[in-house]
């Protein structure tokens, strides 16, 4: 059996575990989520998941990648075969969000090439949901194919395939380096540029300005680590993937801690540059930030857009931010899927390019239906459900297991053993309990929001059909796949320590 | 900008990219 890949040097795996968690959330949704929950003050709940919930999640998925060398199927197979599934269902969550989130990679791709010009001329709203998407009336309308968003998306799969086919050492890690330091430097240019312009200042005021009052909500420490689980890549198989080829010699706490750091260091700069941006626009239409506020696709394509239009070198600005988010998207888009064809790698010995060639290409076929004119309906009611039950369940079902189910001592100490710095019995208290119940508090409150309420006013079918059924496959699939016969060497039988 | 904004933003910053830096720092020295 061949040897497992492994990462060429530490630095290279950083760059890749901070590229697969700093993504497209990072730059739309974190500062969105921030201003709508207290301001400064988010930060205190933020900052206290980070700590309590982030950096043990992923010191947790570090070490077990690292101890079972394996992705996630192998990693639960290893410690019992019956918890195969969770893996697996950790793997095909992946799977789905690979196949929609290059969508979004297409249209940041396009929106590179339309900065040039500023296409989306004086009305940026009117462009992105007509000329460009071709939004049709409803999610059961599908339309035709957009051919801008086809060819970009096609680039996008590319790009993937050849880092994820030249393998982890001189693909993957490959692709971090350069992506990294490149988008670092392109934010930090940006943030600088647009702190110089009228109102900015104002902007990143709204932003950090303090309601304490907010404090006592709860629903603003479960969106702080809502934003935590979600912008880090842990539950989801990946970190489990990339940790796998870490070399036998490793620091886990550091690296985990770094790339926690470096990941929620990176919203607060995005945060500052998109305030700033926000406080300029605000400032040239003589209206108030918060009138011009907003968060995700909207913020992005549409905001955004208005706000280059009212800049000066409006081609400097727009290139490099349309950029910025691409190469957030592609870092991100590389490791979900690794994070899946390690999984098939493991359990059926195929190939790195036999694996890396089907999965791709059924990845490609299956986007294409986020080509289409009703493309953004099915992208929102998937990304809703699959991250809110798909993602957050697997997550859960990963830590209870682990947790609760077996001996996280163990662990603890396998980390510890090869570690600069040790972590105390906090780590396992935090797990435990602290992650356990936030995850569980999330699961629950967005089943009952989504039992209660059809969500964001779409009919019951296209909730069913894009939503409730993706998920419910995934689930079914993960069984399936469990009880598919794995090659051997798939379990490691000789490790039963972790076992209660 | 206001005081307490400003404060917040040092708070935010400082922790994670100074969490960041001690940790390189510590893999440096290894």
């Amino acid at each position: 059996m061949a040897e497992r890949e492994q990462w060429g040097s530490r630095v290279g795996f950083i760059f890749a575990a901070v590229g697969s968690a700093i993504g497209l959330g990072n730059i739309w949704r974190f500062p969105y989520m921030a201003y709508e929950n207290g301001g400064g003050a988010f930060l205190v709940p933020y900052i206290f998941a980070m700590l309590t919930a982030g950096i043990p999640f992923m010191v947790l998925e570090f070490g077990l990648g690292h101890r079972f060398r394996g992705s996630a199927p192998k990693v639960f197979a290893s410690i019992d075969r019956r918890w195969e599934w969770v893996g697996w269902f950790q793997v095909l969550v992946a799977a789905v969000i690979s196949v929609y989130y290059v969508a979004v990679i297409g249209w940041t791709i396009s929106y590179t090439g339309f900065a040039f010009s500023q296409a989306w001329g004086s009305d940026p709203k009117g462009f992105f949901y007509g000329e460009f998407l071709g939004l049709t009336s409803g999610p059961l309308e599908l339309g035709g194919l957009r051919p801008t968003i086809f060819a970009a998306v096609a680039l996008a799969w590319g790009i993937t395939w050849l880092a994820c086919m030249t393998g982890v050492r001189k693909g993957i890690e490959r692709a971090g380096k350069i992506l990294m330091p490149v988008l670092f430097l392109m934010v930090l240019v940006l943030t600088v540029r647009v702190l110089s312009l009228d109102g900015a200042a104002d902007g990143v005021n709204w932003l950090f300005k303090p309601d304490f009052s907010r404090l006592m909500d709860y629903k603003v420490w479960v969106a702080a680590y809502g934003q935590i689980f979600f912008s880090l890549s842990v539950g989801f198989s990946i970190m489990l993937a990339y940790s796998s080829y870490l070399p036998a010699k490793s620091d886990i706490t550091n690296n985990a801690f770094m790339t926690v750091f470096i990941n929620c260091g990176f919203s607060m700069m995005a945060g500052v540059m998109i305030f700033s941006v926000l406080g300029y626009m605000a400032a040239q239409q003589g209206v108030l930030v918060k009138d011009v506020v907003s968060g995700g696709v909207g913020l992005a394509f549409i905001t955004i857009p208005m706000a280059i239009n009212l800049m000066p070198m409006p081609v400097f600005f727009g290139t490099l931010f349309f950029l910025s988010l691409t190469m957030a998207g592609v870092s991100s888009h590389i490791s979900i899927v690794e994070a899946c064809i390690a999984a098939f790698m493991d359990k059926f010995g195929w190939s790195r390019s036999k694996t890396t060639n089907t999965l791709c290409l059924v990845g490609f076929a299956v986007s294409l239906v986020f080509c289409l004119g009703g493309g953004l309906y099915i992208l929102d009611i998937v990304d809703h459900f699959v991250n809110n039950f798909g993602i957050l369940g697997g997550a859960l079902l990963e830590i209870f297991f682990i947790s609760w189910l077996c001996r996280l001592d163990v662990v603890r100490q396998h980390v510890n053993r090869i570690s600069d710095f040790a972590v105390g019995q906090w780590w396992d208290f935090s797990l435990r309990f602290l992650t356990v119940g936030m995850l569980g508090v999330l699961l629950i409150s967005n089943f009952y929001g989504d039992i209660a309420a059809n969500y964001s006013g779409y009919d019951l079918g296209p909730l069913l059909c894009y939503g409730w059924a993706v998920v419910l496959s995934c689930l079914v699939l993960s069984f399936v796949l469990r009880g598919r016969n794995g090659r051997a060497g798939f379990v490691m039988n000789n490790d039963n320590s972790i076992r209660r | 900008m206001t005081t307490e904004a400003i404060i917040m933003m040092i708070i935010g910053i400082g922790i994670t990219w100074g969490g960041a830096a001690l940790c390189l720092l510590k893999a440096l020295k290894r």
